[in-house]
């Protein structure tokens, strides 16, 4: 269970989020949504334990991240950035292998059980046939695979991904989001994502985190949407939010269509 | 047998007998029959064992060393950094020996510090490691402070010309006599190590190997960048620490003994992924390591054969192979 506690973040004077308090159960979806700036990246960093929050704290099943040592933390939370990893030479099952570090000795050398996992892992993310490619040569879509496929190997209760869908073509983000759904409900993860695809986001998510600056919204999906925060929030003089299709239309969409009617 | 183990088996008779073929070569003409000799003590004659033990076995170690400590330093700054340029004297190390030796050489005379003073018993060996530790320890308290492991490179490069830039007002202002000396030792050279020095610059250089093989994990989480490093448990400031130490042990005693010996460094990490095609630096480390010793002792022998700086030699024999790495890197797949 991810826990944020009163948790306020910002660079300098500036405040991105501030008295930020959520609570992921279990086997529970989440996407995290916010406009350009609004401080996502910081609040998944943070929640990662990757950076200290200004104010409150964050637990991890029950322990506070920022007392715990870089190992111990790396078995509690997995995460996916935005990096786009290409190592030459680095065969797709080596690098799902290194998912394994926090449970493996100095040497990193892989036991019975860790080959176990990294086999399950590239089962579930249908990798087997990549396995022994060098990721130089696989698509985006592969690489991210292969990324998410690492992090469920590290074995850890949640898995958080920074714009997992970014790179993505239409039919692969979609993939990737009943993917992460089913990481959350088949397999028992809490799974916390960012995102700007609000269709996949209300679609397929348990419930919606809203950056709504310096505020953080947090209630299930279909509140979310009856709340008005989304169509307040994701609008300017070009585009709006439709609560009925939930897509963002433009508003010369809208203008054309209504010339075409007036005749 | 596996693909690696057959490597491993080859590239380490290559070292074998790159190593008996470097220890039967010298300017006095001694047969293998004399050589084995003397290893074996049947021979007894003090003048030969002098020559085969103090003067050729000595270089030959020496060249061996070297390669390793090169070939293991270069392939932690390649990982670390994550380029393929990077070699072992890209966080300045060698701009730092060469200040301490032009210190030693050029600024002590100048400062009028007698060639018999207390500051000539620490060697032209001490005043260049003091000169590469100097610069490393700056570096790496520097890195503490720098979260991106971009400006750490940048730090480097800028302490490198720092030092270059003092090193170039002391050669302004020096005879030419003193300037000889300094460029001597820039050549690089395996042959002013003796015994004695020796038995100084292989305990270093075994504590930064020891060290290496320590980060190993490290260095492979690290192949994946630091942030993701970070998120895998890794403690970043401290690898990266441990890291610069074992490059400081590792190259900055070997450029503080033999002077800066180029490419080695670069080209036989690239040698080792193409032959292992590999990342896993279990297999990489290793594997560089017996690459640079087999390739400084074939840089020996050419040196020894035309009495060339072996500084030459390494940079002709260096250059083609990291052409070629370049060239294969880039071809359409």
């Amino acid at each position: 269970m991810i826990r944020l506690e009163h948790v306020t973040l910002g660079y300098g004077r500036r405040t991105l989020v501030s008295d930020a308090c959520a609570e992921i159960a279990e086997g529970k979806l989440v996407a995290l949504l916010g406009r350009n700036g609004s401080g996502k990246s910081t609040l998944l960093r943070a929640t990662a334990g990757l950076e200290k929050p200004r104010g409150g704290r964050v637990l991890m099943e029950g322990q506070d991240l920022a007392t715990l040592r870089p190992e111990e933390r790396a078995k509690l939370v997995s995460f996916v950035t935005t990096e786009r990893v290409r190592v030459p030479d680095l065969k797709c099952r080596d690098v799902v292998a290194l998912g394994r570090a926090p449970h493996t000795d100095w040497t990193g050398r892989l036991r019975a059980e860790d080959r176990e996992r990294v086999e399950e892992a590239l089962d579930l993310l249908d990798l087997t046939e990549y396995a022994e490619r060098t990721m130089d040569r696989m698509s985006d879509g592969e690489c991210q695979r292969v990324m998410i496929a690492r992090a469920f190997a590290q074995d850890t209760p949640a898995i958080l991904l920074d714009e997992p869908t970014s790179f993505l073509d239409l039919p692969n983000r979609y993939e990737l989001g009943v993917l992460l759904r089913r990481l959350a409900h088949e397999k028992g993860k809490c799974v916390l994502f960012s995102t700007h695809e609000l269709d996949i986001a209300l679609t397929l998510c348990d419930a919606i985190a809203l950056i709504d600056p310096p505020r953080l919204h947090y209630l299930p999906t279909q509140e979310m949407i009856a709340s008005g925060h989304i169509e307040r929030l994701f609008r300017n003089d070009t585009v709006t939010f439709d609560p009925r299709t939930l897509r963002v239309v433009t508003r010369l969409d809208i203008s054309q269509n209504h010339q075409k009617h007036t005749p | 047998m596996g693909r690696n183990a057959g490597l491993f088996i080859g590239l380490g008779a290559a070292v074998v007998a790159l190593f008996a073929a470097d220890l039967l070569t010298g300017d006095s003409a001694l047969g293998a029959e004399t050589v084995w000799g003397v290893l074996t003590g049947s021979v007894t004659d003090e003048t030969t064992r002098a020559i085969v033990l103090s003067i050729r076995m000595v270089r030959v170690v020496v060249a061996a060393t070297v390669g390793v400590a090169l070939a293991v330093s270069g392939l932690q700054m390649q990982t670390v950094f994550r380029n393929p340029l990077a070699d072992p004297y890209l966080l300045g190390v060698s701009s730092g020996a060469g200040l301490g030796v032009a210190f030693f050489i050029l600024g002590a005379p100048l400062l009028g510090w007698g060639a018999y003073g207390a500051w000539q018993s620490v060697g032209l060996a001490g005043a260049g490691w003091i000169g590469a530790a100097g610069v490393l320890v700056l570096v790496a308290v520097l890195s503490r402070r720098v979260k991106n492991i971009l400006g750490v490179l940048i730090m480097g490069v800028m302490l490198g010309y720092v030092a270059g830039a003092l090193i170039q007002i002391m050669q302004y202002l020096n005879s030419a006599e003193q300037l000889k000396l300094y460029f001597l030792w820039s050549m690089g050279s395996l042959g002013h190590v003796t015994a004695a020095k020796l038995w100084v610059m292989g305990p270093v250089v075994g504590a930064g190997l020891v060290l290496a093989v320590y980060t190993i994990k490290a260095l492979n989480l690290l192949l994946l960048g630091e942030n993701y490093a970070r998120t895998m448990g890794l403690n970043v400031r401290r690898a990266r620490t441990q890291i610069f130490v074992s490059t400081a042990l590792l190259t900055g005693t070997v450029t503080a003994f033999c002077g800066p010996v180029g490419f080695m460094g670069l080209a036989a990490p690239h040698v080792a992924r193409m032959l292992f095609r590999e990342a896993d630096h279990r297999v990489l480390l290793p594997g560089s390591a017996l690459l640079g010793a087999a390739a400084m002792l074939l840089c020996d022998l050419v040196a020894k054969a035309w009495t060339l700086p072996v500084n030459c030699v390494t940079a002709l024999l260096g250059i083609p192979v990291i052409i070629w790495v370049i060239f294969k890197n880039i071809r359409p797949s």
